[in-house]
């Protein structure tokens, strides 16, 4: 638990706070989409395709049109002609997306019609009514041969499966590779995952039609939603009225459905019913188009025999699924750190979003960081090994030095900050590095596998778009602004206004604090509310690890405002200049004659009540907004892709130790050392939080998490019984240990860190299980490192496995 | 065509309920939607994730494995039952509150249910009984080590208390 006291000076930011959000999810209080039961309101059953890829010949709806309680049946042939096409991320316009099938289905589990019902029994009795004449058609679920010219089209209309692909070029990579004493190849895959909330997405739609308002409670995480829907819907954006107050049972990313909602918003009103539908694992599974990168890295380095590596060339293909959505821009954020925490001056980069036959991939934790952290590090190891040099020795090497900071690496953007050197050091002393690589010898002596795993990793922070513009020139935006707005009522009472909602990550602690320590009042005592998105401010919702930055610097850049107004009436009534004053608690005094002053209720009093006393050319009363860019935000990139993205890059260092079962290949992690630097901390316990459930959920990525698909692209693992998350059971206790280096462009010296722990865990654990398969000779570069694929490779070898012991 | 409903009485945190429902009504359903205690979640109905967890005579079970009809004349205790008389939070709840044994709270119910049965049956609690006794519980937010902090902090607090 954190400290009573702030390490870092302030009065509230970094000192031990409890969540704000808490008390009402402990009691049962919380309000999630699940809960919100509206008057009169009926519900939805998805139809979902059986095939990977068929044209649909017919739906014949009479029988369950006929069955009790039913209301309607709505086809894609209706809901594609009255709606348009969902947003797409890259330059695609033919790869059409909406809620229901348009005539083809491209995945098994595409919904191809909706029952709306008075129950989810009935509806669900419903659907199994309805008769679906597929006509079947070609279909492909290896993207290796997807991106082949005469492998079947999932959008014929596109010309090609590829959606996406570039080969960046930045800094002299050729010269670097033809003139390094070394070189290695490898190939390596990120299997394909997601982040798997245990709440699933749902969404409640209704119509007002006396006011021509569509009001939307979903469990949402997104940018844009309300304006994504409204143009789907062909609203106008103010009829388009999306609830924050909805408490959102974990994202991490995945929860952006745009298709559920504008489906059930089009049923909502066309049937002038409040609608509900809420996904059941399969969906969520099958049909959530929730899946996260699935993806093939050739990687090729260039360095030294001293251990400097000069170049990298990264080649990656990335298996989006049948749709497009933003999934190819996760090709586009590792741009931003595209040389880890090294100092690697060249780069290649040259990365393919391809589609199968298979559920669309959407946003996960990271937007594919994770993976590409991962072949960068599987990368270093690779290079250790052809040197027979030291892991933490090569990495010590090319880490960038605290004093290199600010730092531009090739691709165009500026590390901020770091000392990654005393981060790793630290976290080579929690762990006891050389106790450790005794006790994994011993083990090995003892007939054991056991293998120590290192990862030094990093986290862009900030969240900005410049991914969007490099991916797709007609894209020109260069803002993803936030903001908050901070209202001081007439009792004194303070409220926070923010206009997005949150799946976990204490918002309101945030704002609440931010506040609080900028006016100096207790946080306790801060009420933070969510706008709807007709009354919100400007936010591009919590992603890519922005809100501490984003909306942590706009709540203290209203209460900025606030105080300097506070400052202003009391300059006016005392009769002096406002830098001659002293603000205390809220209370503001003569710093020459403390007997002069003026108290946070007088003060109140003056802005709400009296106007004779306010100084002149201010507005009555107290609130005030402000909107904040992220920081190094507002530029464009070159046409040579050179693109400053993130403003913030964390960093992270896993060390963990690894043993496998001889006889069974089951792996146990039975030490694990995080060192983390994500610059100031506004509440410790959260960001601790963030950290050990992202560790929790790379460790899931790394050993046990699959989508599998069988060759006729039927998903396989639609369960929790297939699905595998780990429990308490599979996750060891980790330890983080905290370092603080400020960065100078945020508020406080806060950095990103909702992403912590995911972006690092993987590699460190396919690095641990390669060191403990590494006496055998055998290595593993697939992503999860299941037990199954570990017996395989361990018999491969010769060794134990087959003969059990 | 309605369905056939069938009467059941259960006491739910202490109070009689009596309704007639459908005999394919789950148990999570059932007190969602009927008894409108929303605190009990429902995160996959098969059994594994353990968000409806809710003790049944003292036991924590799924209620999404259970028909509401199979509860017929037994005593359940939800998320809702868990605070003190007076209303205010219970050392355990207060514990997960303390030690940020939660983030989005939607598995937090069942993980709460999960701790109050370890903690009445074993007060001290070593780290692996927690975690045995939370492992059918699924979490994606916390990595589980603030919810072991929590649940060990609780049997701390409530040894203290009992001095």
């Amino acid at each position: 638990m954190a400290d009573a006291k702030s390490p870092y000076g302030f009065r509230y930011i970094g000192a031990k706070r409890r969540t704000k959000e808490h008390p009402r999810f402990v009691t049962g209080r919380g309000r999630y989409v699940a809960d919100i039961a509206l008057p009169g309101m009926k519900h939805v059953a998805i139809i979902a395709s059986p095939h990977a890829s068929a044209r649909i010949v017919s739906i014949d709806s009479a029988a369950a049109l006929a069955a009790p309680g039913v209301h309607y049946v709505l086809t894609g042939a209706e809901f594609c002609a009255a709606t348009d096409a969902l947003a797409i991320g890259v330059d695609t316009p033919r790869v059409t997306r909406y809620a229901l099938a348009n005539g083809v289905v491209r995945y098994a589990g595409e919904w191809v019609a909706a029952v709306v019902a008075d129950t989810r029994a009935l509806a669900e009795d419903a659907a199994e009514l309805i008769e679906v004449e597929y006509a079947t058609t070609p279909h492909v679920v290896d993207p290796e041969i997807a991106v082949l010219a005469d492998s079947p089209q999932v959008h014929p209309a596109h010309g090609s499966n590829v959606l996406f692909h570039r080969r960046f070029v930045w800094g002299a990579v050729d010269e670097a590779f033809a003139n390094a004493q070394n070189t290695v190849k490898l190939r390596v895959r990120w299997g394909r995952s997601s982040t798997v909330p245990i709440e699933t997405f749902g969404v409640a739609a209704q119509w007002d039609a006396g006011r021509e308002i569509l009001d939307v409670w979903a469990s949402i995480q997104m940018p844009k939603f309300p304006d994504q829907l409204a143009r789907a819907l062909r609203l106008p954006g103010n009829a388009v009225r999306v609830h924050y107050d909805v408490d959102v049972g974990g994202s991490y990313g995945v929860k952006r459905g745009i298709k559920h909602t504008a489906l059930v918003s089009y049923l909502a009103r066309k049937l002038g019913m409040p609608v509900r539908f809420l996904e059941d694992r399969l969906e969520n599974m099958r049909g959530g188009d929730m899946h996260g990168p699935d993806r093939l890295f050739d990687m090729q380095a260039a360095f030294d025999n001293d251990g400097t590596i000069r170049a990298l060339k990264i080649r990656a293909l990335d298996d989006v699924g049948a749709y497009a959505g933003r999934s190819p821009l996760q090709l586009g954020k590792p741009v931003s750190a595209i040389c880890g925490p090294y100092r690697i001056k060249a780069v290649e980069y040259e990365p393919t979003s391809v589609m199968t036959n298979k559920t669309p991939q959407e946003a996960v934790r990271g937007f594919g960081q994770s993976p590409t952290n991962f072949a960068i590090e599987r990368t270093i190891d690779h290079i250790a090994r052809h040197l027979d040099m030291d892991r933490i020795e090569l990495r010590q090497k090319n880490l960038l030095k605290k004093e290199e900071f600010p730092y531009l690496i090739p691709s165009g953007s500026t590390y901020d900050s770091g000392d990654y050197h005393t981060v790793l050091d630290k976290a080579m002393k929690a762990i006891d590095y050389p106790a450790l690589v005794a006790q994994r010898d011993a083990a090995r002596k003892a007939g054991k596998l056991a293998g120590i795993g290192i990862s030094t990793c990093l986290e862009p922070s900030g969240g900005n778009s410049a991914f969007e513009p490099l991916f797709n020139p007609k894209n020109d935006t260069t803002t993803w602004m936030d903001s908050c707005l901070v209202r001081v009522d007439l009792s004194g009472a303070i409220t926070g206004v923010m206009g997005t909602s949150s799946s976990g990550q204490g918002h309101e602690t945030l704002v609440s604090t931010v506040i609080g320590e900028v006016l100096e009042r207790d946080p306790a005592s801060i009420r933070v509310v969510r706008a709807d998105s007709l009354n919100a401010l400007p936010s591009n919702s919590p992603v890519g690890s922005r809100m501490a930055i984003m909306l942590g610097g706009a709540a203290a850049g209203a209460a900025r405002k606030i105080k300097a107004t506070l400052l202003a009436i009391a300059a006016h009534n005392l009769g002096c200049d406002a830098a001659a004053l002293d603000y205390k608690d809220g209370n503001i005094s003569l710093r020459a004659d403390p007997a002069k002053k003026m108290s946070w209720d007088e003060l109140i009093a003056v802005a709400h009540r009296k106007y004779h006393l306010m100084p002149p050319g201010f507005e009555p009363g107290l609130q005030t907004q402000f909107v904040w860019e992220v920081p190094t935000g507002g530029v464009l990139p070159t046409p040579e892709g050179v693109a400053q993205i993130y403003p913030c890059y964390s960093f992270e260092t896993h060390i963990v130790y690894a043993e496998i079962d001889p006889a069974t290949a089951k792996p146990s992690l039975q030490r694990y050392v995080c060192g983390h630097d994500c610059g100031v901390m506004i509440n410790p316990d959260i960001v601790h939080g963030m950290t050990y459930g992202g560790i929790a959920h790379g460790i899931g990525a790394a050993l046990y998490e699959k989508f599998s698909y069988t060759e006729d692209g039927q998903l396989e693992s639609g369960t929790f019984m297939d699905y595998l998350l780990p429990s308490a059971m599979e996750i060891p206790s980790v330890d983080i240990v905290d370092h603080c280096t400020p960065s100078p462009l945020t508020t406080f010296g806060q950095k990103g860190s909702g992403e912590a722990g995911y972006l690092g865990a993987p590699a460190a654990i396919a690095n641990a299980i390669n060191d403990a398969l590494a006496p055998l000779n055998a290595s593993l570069e697939t992503l999860p490192m299941s037990q199954e694929a570990l017996f395989r490779v361990i018999s491969a070898s010769g060794a134990a496995g087959s003969g059990h012991r | 065509m309605s369905e056939k409903l069938y009467p059941v009485s259960i006491e739910v945190n202490g109070k009689a309920r009596s309704a007639q429902v459908p005999a394919r009504l789950s148990l999570v359903d059932f007190l969602r939607e009927e008894l409108r205690l929303t605190g009990t979640h429902v995160g996959c109905e098969h059994g594994i994730c353990g968000a409806c967890s809710v003790m049944l005579d003292g036991e924590p079970v799924r209620s999404c494995l259970m028909f509401a009809v199979q509860a017929d004349g037994h005593h359940l205790t939800t998320v809702e039952g868990l605070a003190q008389a007076d209303g205010s939070l219970s050392i355990l709840q207060d514990s997960f509150c303390e030690a940020h044994g939660l983030q989005c709270g939607y598995c937090t119910p069942g993980m709460l249910i999960a701790s109050q049965a370890l903690l009445n049956e074993t007060p001290n609690p070593s780290e692996a009984q927690i975690r045995d006794a939370i492992g059918g519980n699924l979490c994606r937010c916390t990595g589980y080590r603030q919810i072991v902090d929590a649940v060990q902090l609780a049997a701390s607090r409530l040894a203290a208390e009992k001095k």
